[in-house]
């Protein structure tokens, strides 16, 4: 963690500088009091009174100049820490695999790169740096106070280890207690989120007394943690501050009879309990820094987590760029197993396509059908057998270059908050409005676009316009087909569009596919989907059961006419 | 004359916050008699600390000045004595304060949950309802923060500065006077300072606010920005947002590390003029060195408790804005009331009337257009349409989450408004498109409906819910405790679950919307199963999006624009080649 500060090190360092100059601001300003009293006052020396108000004055501007020093070069390097370490791990969330993607969760990378570097930006800001000046605060007053008078400096020291040791108990017994507080609270917290969204439940099964009792009862508990944290603030901290108070008693007793013998003079005392006030809070700052160190550790902990994961999918060594396609793609021997699964998604899938072929990859939910062209981009490594490309291994590509030239239109669409342009460019942010149209019309959304009030600057995603599944699907393909593909995928990518405008886009696309790629792959469920295909795959729990054209397979494959035949009757009824 | 409506908001908003403090203090009601006790305790824990310095002071001049060591070993066991004093004090008050902040803390959380299961349906329907209620977590939250644990530290510190300043006032009226002159120079420093953080926070918030909507959408669509070669430009894009969040906050931060320094000296010119002017009263004889002593600490007590309370401002500020929140939503009406005479309603047959039924939910847009349709018991009818056409309100009016506009809904001929709505709700079960379940054991989950049912009923239902063995498999069967929703069960697990839920109170007439998201073909197989021994026998509606559903139905109703404009059986109505073979075409016959 102090390692990602480096870059930051003059900014510290001045804060640091800044921290250590305060508390000589801090420390002379009793001194100040002692001249004024001693050498002024008691002297009737009136020049000397005002010189050392002056000089208090001037006290004031140093310590504020440092003590601003200190708060804005320490915030500006924690800033700047964080800034770099939420560059660091977003760099590397999007990079990490799919693999990784498919286990982590985003709520808990959400946390990581808000809450949890928070946590760690704020410990370098503010506890790190009130431990670093505490400790400075606490030696220096400790050897200016031996220094005036060692034997009321050992008296007054005294407070030191005591109150220290009653804040570590406090702390050692009660941080289980403050954390039940925080589980708690989220427990009723949670309770009440729960019948917010589900609210028509509770009412429908007539549950209102019941939720209510529940909350009662959780609310009832947290008041019962709560009073024990009271409980235990009552019996430290008041006597912490009667320790201090204890002490200023003893310091006047034995410093007055000192004054009164003429050891010491009244300008001594009075700087000496000035610096009693200044003792305690550092002890404090100490007590309650403590557990802000567990807390930042256990964030770094979780960011590094992130940040030193092992993005699986690279380039390799002398990885070349994909350049132009030749349409010949093959599948040897591919098996694939999810990481984590026992269970291979894919077993020996062996095939070969031609050029401009249009091949459609059919199988019921599970057999693995999506599974194989999220291969072929490199999603996912295979787990034995390889994948080629006109006769290069696809993992001797460049992932950039190879991603460049496949488009894929995935089973589930994703909008982005912005206009509707801003979408379909999502590849291309640059394109131009022309090459924006001329996709949507051949995804057959370019109509309904202009039939917004906005056309194509309409705002969609979470906060815009809501489009139904079908018109989301149709943005998706033409977002596709913006980008350079030469490869294109299409997963599912119609299941929510009527069979008319289907049809349509067919067209649209059967011509497309035929002129700019050089293989084309659709992925579906259904047989009328994929019967004008030039080869249809048909998928079985992980294998390739069957292949051939729609007519072929109705002759040989048991099967698909199973399919067939399901999907007819279930249209016929 | 620019500045104008701006001052008139702020005094407004002043306004409003009197008025928001006001009503939070009414909570205090019932613990009128514990209150002055400890405030009592709090008086006299500050008079305890405020009161040192100026025995000190007067032993200085009377006392050690003067040689009188017995007297001043006096004095001191009497300062020791009161110091001792004020530590029962402090306790006590931390305490009484506590238990009062937090009964009151917790009777506020309470009041809320109670309006939030008292509010109207439609409240929840409301679109801005959704932001309310996330934002409400987190006032009840900083209202917590702010009135938990400090006041009680507030409140002494407030006592102590008026200690503080009554000592100065009576030792020395002059030099009371002079330090006091800097206290409306603090005060208005204190307000130029929030006002400048203000406008700066907003500033933080704003770009902390953009950075996260932009991580949460990269982060969900990380899947698109790698097979769309969009990284490198996601993490420009990032780049600069959180550039712009980091110079945000170290601008707001140059405001904040300015205001202590700034009060600090305000204090020390209070203290070096004490010294200036108290060191001429002291050669003039005007007053002796004890006194000034006396002033020298107390002005450097001063600094802490305006410190700690303008720390405070800050943070009161925030809560009011949540109390303020809090306080709308507790305004808001509550729902329907069960009519005086309300009835039990008798156990239901199963016959469900609409008679010419209009609803809007304000009276010039009606939802629902002079609906009229019988059920008769046992009937399974499916509700078909476009979204938006009304078919969750005919589901939302049978339950009696709202009132009709014009017309009635009778069930066995009875007018569901002269019946109490949980003698009408118990006998009617839902299931949802959402699923959702609450945390607690699979068995709490099943037996929702009927909390005090035995554990042999429980796995009846489940059974019948086709469940019992996925719940069996699971690491402590029926005790498996769920998390927050229902997690980490599967949508169709959820669903399998909330059918038992359902089967559980054994309803006379059964609501079913199901859900159009996929789940896996085995699970489905279950779902389908299980629902069609739940609708076997009673009378149900079911919001169709499955073909499967529709043929089934005993028949279909084809809701568009508020109306039943077809129905019949799915046969039927294909081949009338209306409304709906259309709809039949377009939606259902694509998937």
């Amino acid at each position: 963690m102090l390692h990602s500060l480096r870059a930051y090190r003059w900014l510290a360092i001045g804060a640091l500088l800044s921290s250590l100059l305060l508390t000589v601001a801090y420390a002379v300003t009793p001194q100040l009091f002692r001249w004024g009293i001693d050498r002024g006052m008691a002297a009737q020396n009136y020049p000397v009174v005002l010189y050392s108000a002056g000089a208090m004055v001037i006290a004031a501007i140093a310590r504020g100049v440092f003590n601003f020093g200190q708060s804005f070069w320490a915030e500006s390097a924690s800033q700047g820490v964080a800034y770099d370490l939420r560059n660091k791990i977003f760099r590397k969330i999007q990079n990490l695999s799919f693999s990784y993607h498919d286990q982590a969760q985003t709520s808990q990378l959400l946390t990581r790169v808000t809450s949890d570097i928070e946590q760690i930006r704020t410990f370098l800001s503010t506890s790190l740096m009130q431990v670093i000046s505490a400790v400075v605060t606490l030696v220096s007053i400790a050897i200016i106070l031996l220094l005036m008078n060692w034997q009321l400096a050992l008296i007054t020291l005294t407070v030191v280890p005591l109150s220290g040791w009653l804040l570590a108990r406090f702390l050692r017994r009660n941080s289980m207690i403050f954390r039940l507080v925080q589980e708690q609270l989220g427990d009723l917290n949670a309770v009440l989120q729960e019948n917010l969204l589900g609210v028509r439940v509770v009412k429908a099964f007539v549950r209102e007394a019941t939720e209510s009792a529940r909350y009662t009862s959780l609310n009832q508990t947290l008041i019962e943690t709560n009073m024990q944290t009271i409980r235990a603030i009552r019996n430290t901290f008041p006597f912490i501050f009667v320790l201090s108070n204890l002490v200023t008693v003893l310091v006047v007793g034995y410093g007055g009879a000192a004054v009164i013998g003429g050891r010491f003079s009244i300008g001594e005392l009075v700087a000496f309990n000035s610096y009693l006030l200044l003792l305690l809070q550092p002890i404090l700052l100490i007590g309650f820094a403590a557990p802000a160190i567990a807390q930042a550790s256990a964030s770094a902990d979780r960011v590094y987590e992130v940040v030193d994961a092992v993005v699986e999918i690279r380039d390799r060594p002398g990885a070349k760029e994909f350049k132009t396609c030749g349409g010949r793609i093959t599948f040897e021997n591919v098996c694939f197993r999810y990481p984590g699964s026992t269970r291979e998604a894919l077993k020996n899938i062996s095939f070969e396509t031609k050029p401009k072929e249009l091949i459609a990859i059919l199988g019921m939910t599970g057999s693995g059908k999506s599974t194989i062209m999220n291969l072929l981009p490199r999603f996912y490594d295979v787990t034995a057998g390889s994948i080629r490309i006109d006769g290069t291994d696809v993992r001797d590509f460049t992932l950039h270059s190879l991603r460049s030239r496949i488009g894929i239109v995935f089973q589930e669409t994703t909008l982005f908050s912005g206009t509707i342009r801003d979408n379909i460019a999502y590849a291309r942010p640059d394109a131009d409005l022309d090459s924006v149209i001329a996709v949507a019309k051949t995804a057959q959304i370019h109509d309904f676009i202009v039939s917004l009030p906005e056309a194509y600057h309409t705002i969609v995603g979470e906060r815009g316009v809501g489009l139904s599944g079908g018109q989301k699907q149709r943005i998706a393909i033409a977002r596709t087909l913006l980008t350079d593909y030469q490869i294109l995928i299409l997963d599912d990518s119609t299941s929510a569009i009527d069979a008319k405008t289907t049809a349509e886009i067919q067209a649209a696309l059967d011509q497309l596919m035929r002129r700019k790629t050089c293989t084309s792959f659709v992925i579906a469920q259904r047989i009328s989907t994929v019967k004008d295909a030039d080869r249809i795959l048909l998928m079985d729990q992980g294998r390739l059961v069957a292949q051939g054209s729609h007519e072929e397979l109705m002759r040989t494959s048991p099967l698909y006419g199973a399919i067939l035949e399901s999907q007819v009757k279930q249209e016929r009824r | 004359m620019k500045s104008n409506t701006p001052v008139v908001a702020s005094e407004q908003k002043s306004n409003q916050q009197i008025s928001t403090l006001r009503r939070f203090l009414g909570y205090l009601q019932p613990y009128r008699r514990e209150i002055p006790g400890a405030l009592a305790m709090v008086a006299t824990g500050a008079v305890t600390q405020s009161v040192g310095p100026f025995l000190i002071g007067w032993s200085i001049d009377h006392l050690i000045a003067r040689g009188n060591l017995a007297g001043l070993l006096q004095m001191l066991a009497l300062l020791a004595s009161i110091y001792l004093l004020g530590i029962v004090a402090i306790r006590g008050q931390i305490l009484r304060v506590g238990w009062i902040m937090q009964r009151l803390l917790a009777q506020l959380r309470q009041d809320i949950f109670h309006k939030i299961q008292s509010l109207p349906i439609r409240f929840f329907d409301r679109s801005e309802a959704g932001d309310l209620m996330s934002r409400l977590l987190n006032d009840v939250n900083t209202v917590n923060q702010a009135f938990g644990q400090t006041v009680a530290q507030m409140l002494g510190n407030l006592f102590s500065l008026v200690g503080i300043v009554i000592a100065m006032l009576s030792i020395n009226l002059q030099l009371g006077l002079l330090s006091n002159l800097v206290v409306p120079l603090m005060i208005f420093t204190t307000g130029l300072f929030a006002r400048w953080a203000r406008a700066r926070f907003r500033v933080t918030r704003k770009t902390i606010g953009e950075l996260s909507a932009k991580l949460e959408e990269d982060i969900t669509s990380v899947r698109e920005a790698q097979a769309f070669n969009r990284v490198s430009l996601n993490i420009e894009e990032f780049e600069l947002l959180n550039a712009a969040n980091r110079d945000a906050n170290v601008e707001a931060v140059a405001i904040t590390a300015a205001f202590l320094p700034s009060i600090d000296f305000l204090n020390t010119l209070a203290t070096a003029g004490v010294l200036a002017y108290g060191g001429y009263l002291t050669i003039t004889g005007a007053a002796t060195v004890g006194v000034v002593t006396a002033f020298l600490l107390y002005v450097q007590l001063f600094f802490r408790p305006i410190q700690i309370l303008s720390q405070f401002y800050t943070q009161a500020q925030s809560a009011l804005a949540g109390l303020e929140r809090i306080f709308l939503l507790l305004d808001e009406p509550n729902q329907l009331q069960d009519a005086a005479d309300a009835t039990i309603m008798p156990p239901i047959q199963g016959e469900v009337r609409f008679e010419q039924v209009s609803f809007g939910y304000n009276s010039n847009q009606l939802v629902l257009r002079n609906v009229s349709l019988i059920a008769q018991p046992g009937e399974m009818i499916a509700l078909v349409g476009p979204t938006g056409a009304g078919k969750s309100t005919i589901i939302n009016l049978i339950l009696r989450f709202y009132d009709v506009t014009n017309g009635v809904v009778k069930i066995d001929g009875i007018d569901i408004r002269s019946v109490t709505q949980s003698s009408l709700r118990r006998q009617i079960g839902i299931v949802l498109q959402d699923n959702i379940l609450f945390s607690g054991t699979v068995a709490e989950n099943i037996a929702f409906g009927r909390p005090n049912a035995s554990q042999a009923e429980i796995e009846a239902a489940a059974q019948l819910a086709n469940v019992h063995d996925f719940i069996l498999s699971l690491p402590q069967g029926y005790q498996t405790q769920l998390g927050e929703r229902g997690a980490p069960l599967s949508q169709g697990q959820r669903q399998l679950i909330s059918i038992a839920r359902a089967v559980m109170i054994d309803p006379r007439i059964l609501i079913l919307d199901e859900a159009t998201s996929s789940i896996d073909t085995r699970t489905e197989a279950l779902v389908q199963a299980a629902i069609a021994k739940l609708l076997k026998g009673r009378t149900s509606f079911v919001i169709a999006h499955r073909l499967s559903t529709v043929t089934q139905a005993d028949r279909v109703l084809v809701i568009q624009q508020g109306q039943i404009v077809e129905q019949g059986s799915h046969l039927e109505l294909l081949d009338r080649q209306g409304v709906y073979a259309n709809l039949y075409a377009l939606q259902l016959g694509s998937t």
